[in-house]
């Protein structure tokens, strides 16, 4: 049953973060300076991250196939395949749950106890749409550009890792980064990704639309934001996947 | 001119409010006071619409809150200031965009003119020279003063004030009180203050509603205060030693 009223009290929040904004002007500045909070601002540990992971994937393909059967381009396509279907979109999207979405929830649900919201419920703005809405707008527009960067470092560190230790040769790496492409394959991460950032941006501000009592609450929302977009990311994820690539 | 009638509030079993009924008038300071957790908050938070009674209404110059349609409680909460316990001012502006906030919300005005309003708000209750602070670099009596230059920034014709001194220290409080006296009358707003601060109901108070066991246990002028034998409520504003020695003189003994 709390399951059920969490999911309606949900869905009725959405209600109210899609209705008429009082002032677009507004919003639209609050969606340009949310851009630069969420997603400009974690470009850093999303390159780092791309970076290092694509060395890894190339380092353990080549260890782990090391066969004189399969041939050494191999490495740069399984960088390639496991970059763009999942490390990027969904790896990277579970990292961004936790910076982003504690961040919305823990911003949301600090002016919940400080009444700031009951503030703007008194003035007549709607607290919901003027909060919850730029901040989806925001990563739904940049968390695709994130993972495209992400995409390309990641193959670019798969490159580095594997030319500069000698496992594979130039040739070879972007031979295989080039093998059997199907473009389809970027069209299916950004979908999935523009998915997960409207439920990094929903839950985690739900999350925080509804903390009750005092900063030890903040903390557990922002907790709680965090754990919850993993799963709802997870299990959209598998659901994704059946809906687009069988 | 703020009616309340009949209204009722539990939070489950407990009830909060029982059958209040009470009139709040324009140009005047109506202060409601009561012991912590008395239910004077949830009271002013059920006129608000933050809050949604059980059962009663809310009528705003005859008109029923709980009747109007979402979009006119837009337009009516455009007439409504608030002044919170802790100013709720927004953390992530400066004094002057938190004054210019409603107007850039709901004003139809010029950058310039949002600007010239914020001004004169901002100096109505003596805040220069600190447009460009965040309220975490102001003491609580200048963030209550910007508060107070956010709730008149739209003009109300409602004003409520959640606590106006706590935290303040004593000569503080007089200034926002004296604030909140002047606006009044300046605006002549209809002005709801939820206080236990026996000091602000003496000096501004012009009629006085006290909440005790759920209900509205006492109503009337600041005059008749003093005088009412109402055991409960003089248990309440004298409890005090200070209060004490004021009624002994007021007695002449």
């Amino acid at each position: 049953m709390t399951l059920l009223f969490h999911i309606g009290q949900y869905f009725m929040l959405l209600g109210e973060v899609f209705s008429k904004p009082e002032r677009r002007i507004v919003y639209w500045r609050r969606t340009v300076e949310e851009m630069e909070l969420l997603g400009v601002k974690s470009l850093g540990i999303v390159a780092l991250l791309s970076l290092f992971m694509g060395a890894v994937i190339a380092i353990q393909t080549k260890t782990n196939i090391d066969s004189p059967l399969i041939p050494a381009y191999v490495v740069g396509f399984t960088v390639r395949q496991s970059t763009i279907l999942e490390f990027s979109p969904t790896i990277i999207s579970l990292i961004l749950a936790g910076k982003v979405g504690s961040t919305i929830a823990a911003e949301i649900g600090s002016m919940r106890v400080r009444e700031q919201i009951d503030a703007l419920d008194i003035m007549g703005v709607n607290s919901a749409g003027y909060l919850i809405l730029p901040k989806i707008i925001a990563t739904a527009v940049i968390n695709p550009f994130l993972i495209i960067i992400s995409m390309f470092l990641s193959i670019l560190g798969g490159y580095l890792a594997g030319v500069l230790t000698g496992i594979i040769s130039s040739t070879n790496y972007i031979a295989g980064v080039q093998w059997d492409f199907d473009p389809y394959i970027v069209t299916y991460a950004l979908i999935k990704t523009v998915v997960f950032a409207v439920i990094i941006a929903t839950v985690s501000a739900y999350q925080g639309y509804y903390t009750r009592g005092g900063t030890r609450e903040v903390g557990i929302s922002s907790t709680r934001a965090v754990v919850y977009s993993d799963v709802v990311i997870l299990v959209a994820n598998y659901l994704l996947t059946q809906l687009l690539l069988l | 001119m703020i009616e309340v009638r009949g209204l009722y509030k539990s939070f489950g079993k407990v009830e909060v409010l029982h059958n209040i009924n009470a009139t709040f008038k324009k140009g005047k300071v109506n202060q409601v006071i009561g012991k912590s957790g008395s239910g004077k908050s949830v009271l002013a938070k059920c006129i608000v619409g933050l809050l949604p009674p059980d059962k009663g209404e809310v009528l705003y110059n005859g008109e029923s809150f709980q009747g109007m349609s979402k979009e006119r409680r837009k337009e009516l909460r455009q007439e409504i200031g608030m002044l919170f316990q802790g100013s709720a001012l927004f953390d992530s502006l400066t004094v002057l965009e938190n004054v210019m906030f409603p107007l850039r919300m709901f004003a139809t005005m010029t950058v310039p003119q949002m600007r010239e309003r914020a001004d004169f708000c901002l100096k109505r209750v003596n805040i220069t020279g600190q447009d460009r602070k965040y309220p975490a670099e102001l003491s609580g009596g200048m963030q209550k003063r910007v508060g107070i230059a956010r709730a008149i920034a739209m003009q109300p014709k409602y004003l409520f004030v959640d606590e106006p001194n706590s935290g303040l220290d004593p000569q503080t409080s007089i200034v926002i009180d004296n604030l909140i006296r002047e606006i009044t009358g300046e605006f002549n707003t209809t002005t709801l203050v939820i206080t236990h601060d026996m000091n602000s109901l003496m000096g501004i108070a012009d009629e006085v509603f006290f909440i005790h066991n759920r209900q509205l246990w006492w109503q009337g002028t600041r005059e008749s205060l003093v005088k009412s034998d109402n055991e409960e409520l003089q248990e309440f504003i004298f409890a005090g030693s200070l209060m004490r020695q004021v009624r002994k003189a007021l007695r002449g003994e």
